[in-house]
Formats: C-alpha cells, structure tokens, sequence
C-alpha cells in the first residue's frame, strides 16, 4: 500500500506559504502523492488551482483530487483543467470524482442537487472521450488520460465507479468500513463484467502534537457541520497520536487498500514532518 | 430512575443471554453478575421440530432469566447503590428533568424522550408482516425450541426458550393472511390460548399457555441515526430495536448500559463521552439488526423451504442470519455438520442415505445434470478478454479459460459469446455463428477436457448494449468505428451515448431465433457440456422481459406473459437444438421500481423450467443503468434462494461469493445448487 498526504488547502489559516512549502517538503517525504479536497461554499483553495501549483514546485509525488466534485464543474472545462495539470505534472494526476455530501455547495454554485449522480456518471464517459480525443487538449501523458476514481458510498456511485472508472475511492472511516466498502466495490467490478479489479484508495484524518487535537477536532466539525451529530464522531475519529496513525496505516493496508492518504486537521507544517516520521 | 409501571410488571416472560454479555457484566457490576448467574436457567441445545421429525442441535450456548426476577434483582441492586426508584409516574413533559446532568432515555421502543428529541435522532420504524404474540407456557423445555406446524389454516411456528425449572417463553408467529384465516384477527385473548393450546397440543403435552396480557402485534423495527441530543442519551429499544428470532432486547440494552457508563467515566466533557458511547455500540447494534433482518425474513419466508428433508430444514434455520455459517457450526456441532455434508453427499452422488459417513463438504459434492456430472459445486466465470476478432475465439480467451480449468472448479463459464456479429457486446467478443467458429471452439475444448474441465459456453445476443469498445476502461462505451446498427425490444438507448436501438421486428426475431438454435447446434458440435442462454443484464432477451426497456404493443409487449415471450421462444429453439443440460441465466430485479422484479422472475424460473431449462443463473441489475444497485455482501443469494425454492428450479448463485465457507453454507441450507466464485 502507498500512503500519500493531504495538501491542507481547508483548514483555518491555510495560506499561500503553508502550501507552497508543504508541496516542495511532501515531493521531498516519504509520501507517494498529495491530494486535495473539494468545496465550493466554504473558505479552501480551489483544488484544481492548488494543485496546478504544486505541480509547478514538485516533479516525482502524485497528485490528486479526493474528490472532485464532478457536477459543479461544466464537463469540458473539467476534462480540460484535469488534462492540463497531468500535462503540467508529466502524468502525476490521479482525477478522484463524486457528487459531494452537501447541498449548500450545489446552491452556491447555482447548480441542481437533483440529478447530480445520473450527470457524474455522463461526466466520466465523457471526460474519457475527450482526453482521448483530439479537439479538447493539452495532451494528457498517457493515451487514455489520467487514472479517473469515483468516490461515494452508495450503490449507485458503486454501479457508476465500475461501469466508467479506474477505480474507487473510499471516504474516510476505520479500517473495518472501508473493508466492507472495498468488497462491495470489488463486487460492483466483477459484476460489470470488468477484467481485473478496481483500484482501492482510502482517506484518514489526522492532528499530531501537543495541543493539536482540539484544533482539529474544531476543524473538522466545521467542515462537517451539514452532517449533524454524525460531524462529532469523525472529529472523535481524528488520528492524534503516533500509535492511532500506525494502527490505522496497518489496518487499511490489511484491508486491501492500494493507496491511503492522510489529511491533516491543523494548518502547520510540523504536521507534514511529524506524519513523515510516524511513516518511518 | 422514574417508571411508569408498577415494581413488579413486566410484558413478555423470559430474557436470553449470551456469553458475552454476561462477560461484559460481570466485569461492569460483579454483585448483579453473581446474582443473575445464580438464577440462570442454561442450555447448549436448539430443537427444530419439523415434519414430524425433531432435529436437535448441540453446542449453542444460551442463558435465560424470568423478566420478574431480572428485574427484582435490579432494583435491589439500585436500592443498595442509592438509587432513587421512582414508580408509578408517567412522564410526558422532559423539563421535569431540566436540572439534570444527563438524561437517559431508556423508555422502550414508543419512548417519549426519542419523540420529543425525534429532529435530533431521525428515528426510522418499520413494521414486519408477521404476526406474533408473546406466551408463557408451564413447560420446562432443555433447548431453544422450534416448532413449525401446518394445519388447515397455513403454517405456525414457535419460539420457545425455557427461563427456569418450570416455565418456558411461548412465542407464536404466523403471516397475516394465516391469522385471519384462523379468524385469530377478531379472537379473544382465551380464543386465542385456545387455539394455540390445541395447535400445538403435542409439544405442550397438556400444559397451559399462560397470557400475560399477551396480544397480536407486528414487530416494529427502530433505527435512529443519532442517539443523544444535548444532554440527552437513547439506550435500548428507546434507540434500536431488532427482531425476537435473534432475542436481542435486554442484552442490547444492557450492554448499552455498560458502555454508556464506561464512557462517562473515560472523559470529563459529556458531548465527547456520548459520541463515544454511540461510535463503539451503534457498530455492534448495527450488525445485530442486520442479522435480525435476515433472521426474520426468513421466518417471514419459511413456507418456502415447506418441502425440504428436516436435516436440511435445520441447517437452513440454523444459517439463516449468517452468523453462523458452515464453519462455525461445525465448531459447535461436528455431528450435526456431519450429518448435514453426508446427507447432502449421498444426495448428490446417489447413494444409499447415510451410507457416506465420510464425506466432503457441499462444495466438493459432485452435480449431475441431464447426463452431464461436474466433480463440484464451483463455477468460475471466465474474464472477459475481448480479444476476438469477428468472433473468432482466439489463443488468449483459450488461456484465460485454461486458467479457470486450472483451479479445479467444476465447471467453468465462456465469457459471453454472441449468437451473430450484431450480437456481439464489444468488438473483441467472441461469437459461434461463422463456419470456422464452431471447430475453432471445437479445439478449445478439446483442450480443457483433456486438463479435466468442463465447459459451459455462454450464448447471448447484446442487443442495445453491442457495439462497444473493450472492457479494460470502462463498459457500454460505443465504439467510435466500426459501429453497427443496435436492436432491442424499444428504441431506447441503453446508455446516455450509447446509439439508438431499432425496434426489432418480426423478422428480426425469426433470425435471431434461428441464430440461437444454429448456435447451439454448433456448440453441440464443438462437445461443449453446458449451454447457458443470457437473458439477463440488458442485452437482448432481457430487454423483452423489462417492462422499463419494453415499450412494445404487439403480442411481446405488455403483460410479463408477453414479454416473456421471446425468451421462451428462444428457448424452445434451442432446446431442440441442443439434447444437453440447458442454463438461462436472468437477472432476477432491475433495482428500479417498477421494473422487472423477483416476483416475475419466480415466474419467468417456473416458465423456463417447463420448457426444458435445467438450471437457472440468477444475477442482479444491469438491464438499466439508473438503478439502485445493491453490492452488499452475497448479494444475489437471495435471488437464487427464492428461485430455487419457489420456482422449484436448480439454480446458480452468485453475488461475490468469495470464501469456501460462504459456498458451503448457501449449498448446505438449499438456496442454491451451484456457487459461481470470485476468487
């Protein structure tokens, strides 16, 4: 299993330094990609934007997005901006999509909630056409385009994931859900009668330090606020300690994950150096 | 502690226990442990009374208590802690609380707190069909007692477990439509005792059933998103309840108890201790409803099995939630397994019953099929390889079904391979309709019959879903060139780019009758041992049989009776074309409301078999794209189980059955005759 780090484009104070110094030292660290979330109605960097810097400061991490969310984003613009980072990163790009959890991101956007599933899954077929094609560029480094993941627990994304993707990616949970996600997903694949098996990634919070864990408890209850009380356990499952992350880092790897990647909760570059040698 | 009933009044009779909880009790509160261990009644066995016959099953460790005792024991307990207990008083307004640190809400499955709180928890109920009513009986049975009894009205069944010397709770269960048959629906409560009395007039020996203002009821299901609010906390049947089969209740609110209080005691901050509390039980209460929801399904369902051998019957019982499986109850009962797998073996290989006293599991016991016998119960399908060019099997699909014979599996599954170029699913499948394809396949499996495979070829016609590129980025994407004209039931697309189907004709169907009958014709030829038509998934047939994809005004639109017309006439072709075991596989729901359901394909199942099929592979999904999938673990054995049992048709199952231990308990318990693997 590889294990990337999240870039913290959303957490309070997150500023154009954090960033920009977080990419070069995660290039430099023992993480195999940086990944970005997405929001509209909420105060983080674009993800494609923060993305397109980093891949001007690195040349050997991935870079991806967990995940996009497809249906804010008109689908040739969308193709073209993926298409343009993997260009611009020589191929680092991992292009993660789903539909998002919240409703306030679709309004913001003055998008339609409804319908957001049946348009993702348009959007993925459509996206590999144009990468594939000729009129929309720049030329992606493979022919068939960046590695396209969907994310989103239900059996439609799952349906969706197999028919038009690469593969899945899962949203954060104990080693035990996302087990029970990556079966279902491998279920959904075979079922679609797709050679081989799906890619696996999975995601963990985590805060490391003296005096973080409140701060990113707070952080990430503001970030999940839409979900009600559910909002309080993931904040209760924030990794805070060396042994927590450990435990978890094994656990997804026993469970069949091809790729974790841990965010942080807290904006501060120790973050990025104290997951590094928890990672060893 | 406040309630609104008497000290002593309780409804129902007996509690069960398990192990665990009792382990997590005593290390909670050892003085209440010792006591409710001295007043335990225990057993290690269930009785399942069946046909006549009982089949007694060992190695269940169970403990019960008199719900009065349990409950004299608690409030002593209280009493000795300090607690204030409080009788006799309803509460119907919280702020009688208002200066508590936490209120616990442990006030049944009705509660008031959940009410008054329900924006907060997101309570959901559902009802169950069943009727049941909760007896005492002065019986003192020795084992968690079964009892399934058919008389004039339907069929019973009965939960019995004893909770000491003398007594036993009676449960009685029945469908709706068979208590209103027994006119049981305008009964008096002594009508009722009476009746059940006399139904059950063996088992009880001439003891009494004792009513304890016992009535019919529906059981009530209640899952609640969240279980705490403020300062306010859910715990048992006030935040979750599931099903009496499993006998859960008190054990889940006990438990609750325990954590809930271990939590308090972990953090100072209450918001932290309650989500505490709820991370580690709603997991637990979780799986516990999962596996109430499987159990009473399949009391809800059990006129089904009405014809199976009792030792069969039981395995089937003793599965039916899927906490144990084949495994764990060979650790429990060895003999019992033993009888079931000798049982099942004899069955299978024609021997004298009970004469194979050593034998193998269900998944290693041979299948005969009109003449064809497979050395196991295992069925891998092939990948798909698209890598046929104009339907020519090639090297490559050779090799990949090589490997799949290499397993060792009993039979092994071509990819879907088309009955004419316009029917193949990608440019790479492969197809029987071109002279050289028959011997071409004719090599093939001359090959895997010598490695010792047996080799079911897959005939399908795509239909809408033909015309696309290979499989390894993505399905059901059109092919850019080379594209050919779609048929289907309708012109509607099956995909949002895939090209419009045309409406297939009369005519058209002739052909591809006829292509189906010469396919098989060669398939004969080419000494392939299983034919599996494909009318599910979308393609062809299948987008006949959806009335969500069939659109059609002639005699094969409309009623399931014509639009399972084609498929039935694709099949007389080709069961006169082919002498040897014949397999459809369908897909057995659309996963779209008002689409193809698993009524109609117990329907189509019973169709098919009186026209010559053998065996029936029940999939899900795929004949729509916009549907609501369900991937949940063996997803598709539901399917095959009601088929089999209600169609009366062998079936194959499937649904990523992925452990030996999985497909030895869906073959043991009769909900399939095949297991397709996913290794």
């Amino acid at each position: 299993m590889r294990v990337g780090i999240g870039l913290p484009t959303s957490t309070p104070g997150a500023s154009r330094d954090l960033l920009l110094e977080w990419s070069v030292r995660a290039d430099r660290g023992p993480f195999s990609t940086l990944a970005v979330v997405d929001r509209i109605a909420y105060p983080n960097f674009e993800p494609f934007t923060a993305l397109a810097a980093a891949a001007a400061l690195t040349r050997r991490i991935d870079l991806a997005t967990m995940a996009a969310i497809g249906p804010l984003r008109n689908t040739a613009l969308l193709a073209k901006q993926a298409a343009s980072i993997d260009a611009l990163s020589v191929g680092r790009l991992t292009l993660g999509l789903a539909v998002g959890a919240r409703g306030n991101d679709y309004d913001a956007a003055g998008i339609d909630h409804r319908g957001r599933g049946r348009r993702l899954g348009e959007q993925l077929d459509e996206i590999r056409t144009i990468w594939e094609g000729e009129q929309i560029g720049p030329k992606c480094a493979r022919p068939s385009g960046p590695r396209l993941l969907v994310g989103g627990g239900s059996g439609e994304a799952l349906l969706r994931m197999a028919r038009s993707s690469d593969g899945y990616m899962h949203g954060g949970g104990p080693p035990r859900a996302f087990a029970g996600a990556a079966a279902r997903a491998r279920a959904a694949w075979t079922d679609a009668g797709r050679p081989g098996a799906p890619l696996l990634w999975g995601m963990g919070y985590y805060a490391l330090g003296e005096g973080t864990s409140d701060a990113g408890a707070g952080y990430l209850r503001d970030y999940y606020a839409f979900a009600g009380p559910f909002a309080d356990k993931i904040a209760a499952a924030n990794l805070t300690t060396p042994g927590a992350v450990a435990d978890f880092v094994r656990g997804y790897q026993e469970a069949g994950c091809d790729e974790l990647v841990l965010f942080p909760t807290v904006s501060s570059m120790d973050q990025l150096d104290r997951l590094a040698e928890v990672l060893g | 502690m406040v309630e609104r009933n008497p000290p002593d009044a309780t409804f129902g009779w007996g509690v069960v226990f398990s192990e665990e909880t009792l382990g997590a009790l005593r290390d909670a509160d050892y003085e209440t442990y010792t006591q409710i261990s001295n007043s335990f009644a225990r057993w290690s066995a269930i009785d399942i009374h069946f046909r006549g016959k009982t089949v007694r099953s060992h190695g269940h460790v169970f403990t019960g208590i008199s719900r009065k005792v349990l409950l004299s024991i608690l409030q002593g307990r209280c009493r000795e802690l300090g607690v204030e207990l409080t009788f006799r008083r309803e509460v119907s307004d919280l702020a009688v609380f208002a200066d508590a640190d936490l209120v616990v809400g442990a006030d049944g499955v009705n509660g008031l707190v959940r009410r008054v709180h329900a924006d907060a928890f997101r309570p959901a109920l559902s009802i169950h069909p069943t009727k049941y009513i909760w007896y005492g009986a002065n019986l003192a049975l020795d084992a968690f007692t079964f009892i399934f009894r058919q008389n004039h009205d339907g069929l019973f069944q009965v939960h019995a477990y004893p909770f000491d010397a003398h007594t036993s709770t009676f449960i009685v269960e029945c469908p709706e439509s068979v208590w209103r048959r027994a006119k049981l629906d305008t009964a008096s409560e002594a009508d009722s005792i009476a009746y059940c009395e006399e139904l059950f007039g063996e088992e009880l020996n001439g003891r009494r059933l004792l009513s304890n203002r016992s009535a019919w009821i529906n059981f009530v299901t209640l899952r609640s998103e969240s279980w705490h609010h403020g300062n306010v906390v859910l715990l048992g049947d006030a935040a979750h309840t599931a099903h009496f089969s499993i006998g859960s209740g008190t054990k889940l609110a006990m438990e609750d108890s325990i954590a809930l209080v271990d939590a308090l005691r972990r953090h100072r901050d209450l918001t932290t201790a309650l989500n505490d509390y709820e991370l580690e039980r709603q997991p637990v209460v979780e799986r516990f409803q999962e596996a109430a929801r499987e159990s009473s399904t399949y009391f809800e369902n059990v006129s089904r099995y009405a014809a199976f051998e009792p030792v069969q019957f039981a395995f089937n019982l003793l599965t039916r939630s899927r906490r144990i499986s084949h495994v764990n109850l060979s650790v429990r009962d060895p003999e019992l397994v033993r009888a079931v797998d000798g049982w099942f073996f004899s069955r299978a290989s024609g021997r004298a019953d009970g004469v194979a006293r050593l034998s193998p599991p269900p998944m290693f016991a041979p299948f005969t099929l009109r003449g064809l016998t497979l050395a196991n119960r295992t069925v891998l399908v092939a990948p798909n390889q698209d890598s046929a060019t104009d339907g020519m099997p090639d090297d490559r699909l050779r090799d990949a079904l090589g490997r799949c014979v290499e397993t060792g599996a009993g039979l092994v599954l071509t990819e879907q391979t088309a009955v004419s170029a316009e029917g193949r699913v990608t440019s790479g499948s492969p197809g029987i309709y071109r002279a050289e394809h028959g011997p071409a396949w004719g090599r093939i499996v001359e090959d895997l019959h010598e490695r010792g495979g047996r080799i079911a070829l897959q005939l399908g016609h795509a239909g809408r879903r033909g015309s696309t590129r290979p499989r390894s980025k993505g399905i059901d994407q059109p092919l850019p060139i080379g594209a050919w004209q779609l048929v289907s039931a309708s012109a509607i697309p099956y995909g949002h780019r895939s090209p419009a189907p045309r409406a297939v004709d009369g005519r058209g169907m002739a052909t591809v009758i006829a292509q189906f009958g010469a396919a098989a014709r060669a398939a004969h030829d080419a000494d392939i041992d299983l034919l599996e038509l494909n009318f599910g998934q979308g393609y062809l047939v299948a987008s006949f049989l959806s009335p969500l994809s069939n659109r059609r005004d002639d005699a094969y639109g409309g009623a399931l009776d014509n639009r399972m017309r084609f498929a039935i006439e694709v099949l007389d072709a080709v069961r006169e074309a082919w002498p040897g075991p014949l397999a459809v596989r369908m897909t057995a729901s659309d996963w779209v409301a008002g689409g193809f359901e698993l009524d109609d394909a117990v329907t189509l199942a019973a169709t098919l078999k009186a026209h010559g099929c053998d065996l029936v592979d029940a999939v899900m999904g795929q004949n729509l794209v916009e549907s609501r999938p369900d991937y949940g673990r063996l997803f598709g054995v539901p399917a095959s189980d009601r088929i089999r049992n209600e169609a009366g048709v062998p079936t194959i199952a499937s649904g990523h059955i992925t452990t030996f231990d999985e497909a030895n308990t869906i073959l043991a318990a009769g909900r399939a005759d095949l297991c397709v693997l996913a290794l």
